[in-house]
């Protein structure tokens, strides 16, 4: 793949339109935020293909072209507003002078197998491109939240010394007011305790059903199936009725004849309500792991002896951890960022966090919000990350090689 | 059969001993509804703390006023009601108290009286509007602006919202016609004494649709009231509809360049009503609960958190300054003679009966 392949200066008539045309596309997303798009967009592609022509025909000196780009840059950032402007007008004016350079000598072409054609060429880099602000578009909204965390006003705003890097405009404020602000905490708490309740339900009841169901003398597979997968099909707001008139029942029988408590009552209602929601996705993943396992194994098993619990413990369960564990994760999810339903079922007392959050919105935009979700993303990247080491891990254990 | 017999009886034993238990006890936990934010802040540093600290009673902060109505018809319906204590606006009283979901009150036995001795059903005055509700504040929509955004002359009138040639730029209003219909007409010439009368017939729902229609394309609709502070802190907006109190937030607190615009503003009030059907200890709670929250030191003491003024008239000459900014409240009052100089009072009977047709007049031309 790593060819080399010849490369040759490319004509002005080639370099001139490509270069112009990304600029264009930069100069319409600025001149949008301005104001005009139209004139953003022309100015954007005159400025590219002039830098373009001066370049190559009248400098033609690559190192020296490079820095007036850099500075040239640069100052029309500062003219315009602070530092963090300056860096990045410094770093699109690096960019053009290297896609100019890039466009004319031909580099583009030096990585690629030598037969491929234009189209060819072009699609490479298309796709790459389209990829790219795919991942832009997927994570750019979660890291502009992190900067805002730390605003040192009660707005989700960027404030002019925020952009100054002005340590001023900077706080913690928020981050004390999540950790020491009683109604998070008993969120957080609430969640923390509802949420892994639920999923260890969801897992073990989910594992039995498709455990049950993948079995071939089954009566009614089809339908059990889809009834059993229905809360993840039917609207949320239609369940979390339901689920609302139903445990109101379930609770006042708990409360008036079994004497319970009211906030354990109300607990065991939300942890109930969030297993059935988690219980589809532990089935759809653990069904599709048994496709693949050896019904010949439990046989096996049981020709030596083995009782169908010290089967399914030993055999099968082993085998099949990977969905359970996924399973598992998407129950963990669902209970965690569920907010419908515990609205419906829960009071007060088992506030979760995404319900804390959601009122937070509604109510009062603080950056608490913010804060906790900067948290939420830092913990999520650590657990997955935690996660995907053990799996390397025990790949690399049992001798293969990480997928 | 034997199993239905023994339920029974366990029940009507448990519910027995409930009911001896009660006598003369209240509930030691308590869920107290409200709406978020820095008005719930006010009320837990006005009456909650202070109310936990003198009873030991454990006040769980539920922010669902704004779907009150809907949960409490719900909750009533599954026989399994949650909350002891409600905040809710009149007009919403209103609508619970005439479906009996909410306690009647009686202000001069369940109420505290004035130092002076003025009973409450005068201490309140007018402000019972209906006999479930017990009035806390009073609270005005009114706009915002921003300073540096307006230009060189800042807006005096209602109007300046309707007039885009000498303040373009965008306006957030409320997503629902309740005092835009009123602005609109009062900026198309009707005078204020005729805005009701011209608002009832089919014309003037038009004439103020109308009205509307000419700013329709420079506003952005709110519904939460933390969305137009919002939106003037980013400059998103040049001026908005918010109520008074988010309005002093943002100014006094936050320091943001944004200044208030009295003129038109609509008073409404805000209070509690306890839920119908309550245990009989959590109701006595609840009532504990109303009368110590609501007496005259408790209602001038809640304006040291917000700038909303209190609902008895012997409170008003208590309200001192900021808990910590130490700045005088009296002036951000919407009551005070300054700022009250052309107001509106939310009309509950014109609205009670012309809401559902006007929103809906409203919600479609708003969809066109």
């Amino acid at each position: 793949m790593a060819a080399s392949t010849p490369i040759s200066r490319k004509p002005l008539s080639f370099v001139l339109p490509t270069a112009g045309g990304i600029g264009a596309f930069l100069g319409l997303l600025l001149g949008t935020g301005n104001g005009s798009g139209l004139i953003g967009m022309l100015l954007g592609a005159a400025i590219v293909a002039a830098m373009a022509y001066g370049f190559i025909v009248d400098l033609q000196n690559e190192k020296l072209s490079k820095w007036i780009s850099v500075i040239g840059f640069g100052i029309v950032g500062f003219m315009f507003g602070g530092i963090i402007l300056t860096i990045v007008a410094g770093l699109v004016g690096m960019f053009y002078h290297w896609l100019i350079y890039w466009l004319y000598e031909g580099r583009y072409r030096a990585k690629l197998l030598p037969y491929l054609t234009p189209g060819q060429v072009l699609w490479h880099y298309g796709f790459r491109c389209i990829a790219a602000l795919i991942f832009i578009f997927l994570i750019t909204p979660i890291l502009v939240i992190i900067p805002l965390s730390f605003n040192a006003q009660d707005f989700f705003t960027y404030t002019p010394g925020m952009l100054r890097l002005d340590p001023e405009a900077y706080s913690l404020k928020h981050y004390q007011d999540f950790f020491t602000n009683n109604e998070w905490q008993r969120s957080l708490k609430n969640s923390l305790t509802i949420a892994p309740i639920a999923t260890v339900i969801s897992v073990s009841l989910g594992t039995l059903a498709a455990v049950g169901l993948s079995q071939s003398h089954m009566p009614f597979k089809g339908t059990i199936m889809a009834i059993l997968i229905s809360p993840m099909i039917v609207p949320l707001i239609i369940s979390a009725t339901g689920m609302f008139f139903f445990y109101s029942q379930l609770g006042q029988f708990m409360e008036n004849t079994l004497g319970m408590d009211k906030n354990l009552i109300g607990y065991i209602k939300v942890i109930l309500a969030h297993a059935v929601l988690g219980i589809p996705f532990v089935i759809i993943t653990v069904t599709a792991t048994l496709v693949g396992f050896d019904q010949s194994l439990t046989r096996a098993a049981a020709n030596m002896g083995a009782n169908p619990m010290t089967t399914f413990f030993r055999i099968q369960m082993p085998l099949i951890l990977p969905g359970v564990i996924s399973g598992g994760l998407f129950a963990f999810i669902t209970s965690f960022d569920e907010v419908v339903v515990v609205l419906f079922i829960g009071s007060a007392g088992q506030k979760t966090l995404p319900w804390q959050m959601f009122t937070g919105l509604r109510e009062q935009i603080s950056p608490t919000i913010l804060a906790v979700a900067t948290i939420l993303v830092v913990v999520s990247i650590g657990l997955l990350t935690v996660v995907e080491l053990l799996r390397r891990r025990s790949e690399r254990l049992r001798g293969m090689s990480p997928a | 059969m034997k199993l239905t017999k023994t339920l029974l009886a366990t029940t009507a034993l448990t519910v027995a001993a409930g009911m001896v238990s009660a006598d003369g006890h209240m509930s030691s936990e308590m869920t107290i509804v409200s709406w978020g934010g820095a008005y719930s802040a006010s009320q837990k540093g006005a009456y909650h703390d202070p109310y936990a600290a003198a009873n030991g009673v454990t006040i769980i902060n539920d922010d669902s006023s704004a779907e009150a109505v809907a949960k409490l018809r719900a909750m009533s319906e599954a026989g399994n009601i949650t909350w002891d204590v409600v905040d809710v606006v009149a007009a919403d009283a209103m609508r619970l108290c005439d479906e009996g979901l909410a306690l009647e009150i009686d202000p001069d036995t369940m109420l505290a009286d004035a130092p002076d001795g003025t009973k409450a059903s005068e201490d309140f005055g007018d402000l019972l509007v209906s006999e479930c509700f017990i009035p806390q504040i009073v609270y005005s929509t009114t706009f915002g602006y921003r300073t540096d955004l307006v230009g060189s002359t800042a807006p005096t009138s209602v109007c300046a919202v309707f007039d885009t040639e000498t303040y373009p730029g965008k306006r957030s209003l409320e997503k629902r016609p309740i005092n835009n219909m009123e602005w609109a007409l009062l900026c198309d010439g009707v005078a204020k004494d005729a805005v009701y009368d011209v608002l009832a017939t089919e014309e003037g729902q038009q004439q103020a649709l109308d009205k509307l229609a000419t700013i329709k394309d420079d506003v952005i609709w709110w519904s939460a009231g933390a969305d137009t502070p919002q939106l003037l802190a980013d400059g998103e907006v040049i001026m908005g509809s918010t109520y008074n109190g988010r309005l002093f937030a943002a100014i006094e607190e936050q320091k943001q360049p944004i200044g208030m615009l009295w003129d038109a503003q609509v008073f409404d009030l805000d209070g509690w009503i306890i839920p119908a059907g309550l245990s009989p200890e959590r109701q006595a709670r609840a009532l504990d609960y109303i009368m110590f929250a609501t007496d005259t030191q408790r209602l001038a003491d809640q304006a040291q958190y917000i700038s909303y003024g209190p609902a008895r008239k012997s409170s008003a000459p208590l309200v001192g300054k900021h808990k910590t900014l130490g700045i005088d409240m009296a002036q951000h009052m919407p009551t005070d003679p300054n700022n009250a100089k052309n107001t509106f009072l939310y009309n509950y009977e014109f609205w009670a009966d012309y809401r559902d047709d006007i929103d809906a007049k409203f919600q479609t031309w708003l969809a066109k």
